[in-house]
């Protein structure tokens, strides 16, 4: 990063740490392929400025995810899963099955409604993202023969050469490996040391983010309203009682909304939840994240590669950004453990460029399909607004039409990743 | 081609090598076109070498315990992946700069590998033998074929294997790899192959028949550009590789 090091490169060839690859942000992306390629018997080292106790605590990240059905796979296929799904299912751990998806637009009588049947299993999970955070944690312990972590710690000085790439961190320790990662999130640092440039375009909308209880089950039900401030959905989490709610709205209003006390707070959200759950309460802390959507034009460079959001980020209406992180994950893994069983250089050009081919394209593809959707449906235009009722009510009556936007949200279109089949490597 | 003494070197060839030794790990340099190959062409001798030896290629070394020798080594651009694979390489190549450039590299990688500079006739004089020896686009360079096919086939452990690869004498060839590669795509510089010296296939088995191998499998390696890759095919016609083995 700074020009200038005490320690030259050529006195890294005793590092602390030796590794093939170098992973910089072990957030859920970054998490997983440390498991990931370590599974597979390329060793990793990765580093993180925050610490993982703090990581795992409510305060930190009171998001849920909604993870597809092909992305499950992957987390299945690593080791992680096991520990979303094993012990204490309900509120604060495990994961709830999405059984049905109930789209609806603005006052409307029109739903497209998606359900587990026509695509046999359910349509995905929910699960919150500190369940996953700890599935990590305790995946990587168990692969500690191949992972390193550490964390918190953060990198002084860092360099790609020819040969390798190195870092030194802060507290002086020096790392040493063929492969760096950037999988540091939006604001990746280490993207922005390789001089690549983000594209991207606000949206002017904020995302409000919460956890509620309410007095009904929701029977595993996901709905996804399309507002005139933009979607707002109401996802069902573990224990049947509780749901994350992820309510969109223009930047400005949302400040104020953030603002509200208690009483108003709630009579908003009333107002656009209804009643259909019964009685409504928050249970966590606010969270409001400005949304916008960014992409790196290249995804690589010399013994460099971006993954997740550091590569790409988008908006959170199709619930896709963690889905799309770990598709690249699946697709890095499979070239690298590819060259790794032809003994080649896991940071070679040729691997790396063969990444980049296969993952720019459908991720262009995906930020272009939710940026049509949320440029359609936060929008209170009549002539639009009876454009996506009548587009809502022909996707429900064209099966295949249907079943094509069911296993796009599913995570399954495209070339798949053999982890994303559910196959080994 | 007259020669005082049986000698497998050419010494235009070796001086040629000698003069490009320092891009031998560029990936985009001279040698760019065997950086290509390297994927394609680990990956059948790898599975060949599983397969003989009963060995599971997706595990960690699977050939630990094994030893290989690289005939023409080069740089080291086969040398090294065969040795993160597990087995314990001798590199021969005739080019003293092509050794120190191979040696040096391995050990910033921290791989040990034995390289030498020393010719294969020279080497067969000795009681060493290989469980597997491989040579790769190296008799197309060479100044006695059968010598050095001879050579390298003595080398080998009985119950062994060996793999070769290099360019076959066909009009194909002469179109595609001579004056196609050299000429209109410059992937490889001006006069790097003399077209003569191309080895056809039956030239090739018949020289490791006299050095006591079999042939069992030949394949063809084809290009494609949309997806920048080599890949295996059936056409011998221009790049091709084969595998032989010795009895027990
Ligand atoms: C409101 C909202 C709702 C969302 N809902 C969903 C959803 O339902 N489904 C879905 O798939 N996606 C969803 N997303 C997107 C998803 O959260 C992100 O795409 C995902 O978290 C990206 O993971 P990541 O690991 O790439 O980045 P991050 O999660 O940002 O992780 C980056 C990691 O790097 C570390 N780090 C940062 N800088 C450094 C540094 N310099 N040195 C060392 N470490 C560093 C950080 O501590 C962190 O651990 C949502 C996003 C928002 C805003
Ligand atoms: C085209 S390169 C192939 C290098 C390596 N086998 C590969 O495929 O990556 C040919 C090599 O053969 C070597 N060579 C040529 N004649 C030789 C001989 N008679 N004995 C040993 N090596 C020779 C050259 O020095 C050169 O390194």
């Amino acid at each position: 990063m700074s020009g200038t090091t005490d320690i030259p490169p050529i006195d890294l060839d005793a590092p602390d740490v030796n590794a093939d690859v170098l992973i910089v942000g072990g957030g859920l992306v970054g998490g997983t392929l440390a498991c990931a390629l370590a599974q597979h018997g390329i060793s990793v080292a990765v580093i993180d400025s925050e610490d993982p106790e703090a990581l795992v605590e409510e305060a930190y990240d009171g998001r849920s995810s909604a993870i597809a059905g092909a992305c499950q796979r992957v987390l299945e296929g690593v080791g992680i899963w096991a520990h979303m799904d094993s012990g204490h299912q309900g509120p604060g751990g495990g994961v709830q099955p999405i059984l049905n998806i109930r789209v609806t637009d603005t006052d409307s009588p029109l739903h497209l409604h998606y359900d587990s049947d026509s695509v046999g299993g359910p349509m995905g999970y929910m699960a919150e993202n500190r369940t996953m955070r700890l599935g990590i944690l305790a995946r990587l312990d168990e692969l500690k023969d191949k992972a390193t972590l550490i964390a918190p710690a953060r990198m002084a000085d860092h360099g790609r050469e020819a040969d390798g790439v190195w870092a030194v961190l802060t507290d002086g320790r020096r790392i040493r490996a063929k492969l760096m990662v950037a999988a540091d999130g939006r604001g990746s640092r280490v993207r922005d040391a390789a001089g690549i440039r983000l594209v991207s375009w606000p949206y002017h909308q904020s995302g409000i983010v919460m956890t509620v209880w309410h007095e009904k089950d929701h029977r595993g039900i996901a709905h996804e309203r399309f507002l005139p401030g933009g979607p707002f959905a109401i996802l069902p989490l573990p224990g049947g009682h509780h749901s994350s709610l992820v309510w969109t709205e223009k930047s400005r209003l949302a400040d104020h909304i953030m603002d509200l006390d208690d009483d108003l707070f709630h009579a908003e959200l009333a107002s656009r939840f209804g009643d259909f759950l019964g009685e409504v309460k928050v249970v966590s802390k606010r969270f409001c994240y400005p949304l916008t959507l960014q992409f790196a034009p290249t995804y690589i460079d010399r013994r460099l590669v971006l993954v997740g959001d550091a590569a790409h980020g988008m908006h959170p209406v199709a619930g896709q950004g963690m889905n799309f992180g770990l598709r690249d994950v699946a697709a890095l893994t499979e070239r690298l453990v590819e060259a790794h069983r032809l003994g080649l250089d896991p940071g070679g050009a040729d691997v790396l460029e063969a990444y980049q081919r296969w993952r720019r394209f459908d991720n262009l593809l995906m930020l272009g399909l939710t940026d049509g959707i949320v440029r359609l449906f936060s929008n209170d235009i009549a002539p639009l607004r009876l454009a996506r009722t009548l587009g809502l009510a022909a996707v429900n009556k064209l099966p295949g039409l249907k079943t094509f936007f069911m296993r796009h949200a599913m995570g399954d279109i495209g070339r798949l990743p053999k982890l994303m089949q559910g196959t080994g490597l | 081609m007259a020669q005082a003494f049986a000698t497998t070197a050419n010494p235009d060839e070796l001086a040629k090598f000698e003069a490009m030794a320092d891009s031998w790990w560029d990936p985009v340099g001279k040698f760019k076109p065997l950086h290509k190959f390297n994927p394609a062409r680990i990956a059948w001798v790898r599975d060949a070498a599983a397969l003989h030896f009963n060995r599971d290629a997706t595990t960690e070394r699977p050939f630990e315990g094994l030893t290989l020798l690289d005939v023409g080594c080069g740089g080291g651009l086969l040398s090294e992946p065969f040795a993160r694979l597990g087995f314990k390489v001798t590199g021969l190549d005739a080019a003293a700069k092509n050794i120190a450039v191979a040696s040096l590299h391995a050990e910033r990688n921290g791989l040990e590998i034995d390289y030498r500079c020393q010719l294969v006739e020279d080497l067969a004089q000795t009681s060493e033998r290989f469980d597997v020896v491989m040579t790769m686009e190296v008799v197309e360079h060479v100044a006695d074929v059968d010598l050095f096919l001879r050579a390298a086939a003595h080398l080998v452990t009985p119950g062994g294997m060996l793999v070769g690869a290099t360019l076959n004498r066909t009009l194909k060839s002469l179109a595609l790899a001579k004056i196609g590669a050299e000429y209109v795509l410059r992937w490889l510089p001006r006069g790097t192959h003399d077209w003569r010296k191309f080895v056809k296939p039956s030239e090739f088995a018949e020289a490791l028949r006299a050095g006591g191998l079999r042939v069992e499998d030949l394949k063809g390696m084809s290009f494609d550009p949309l997806m920048d890759e080599w890949h295996l095919s059936d056409d011998l016609a221009v790049n091709y590789m084969l595998r032989a083995i010795k009895a027990e």
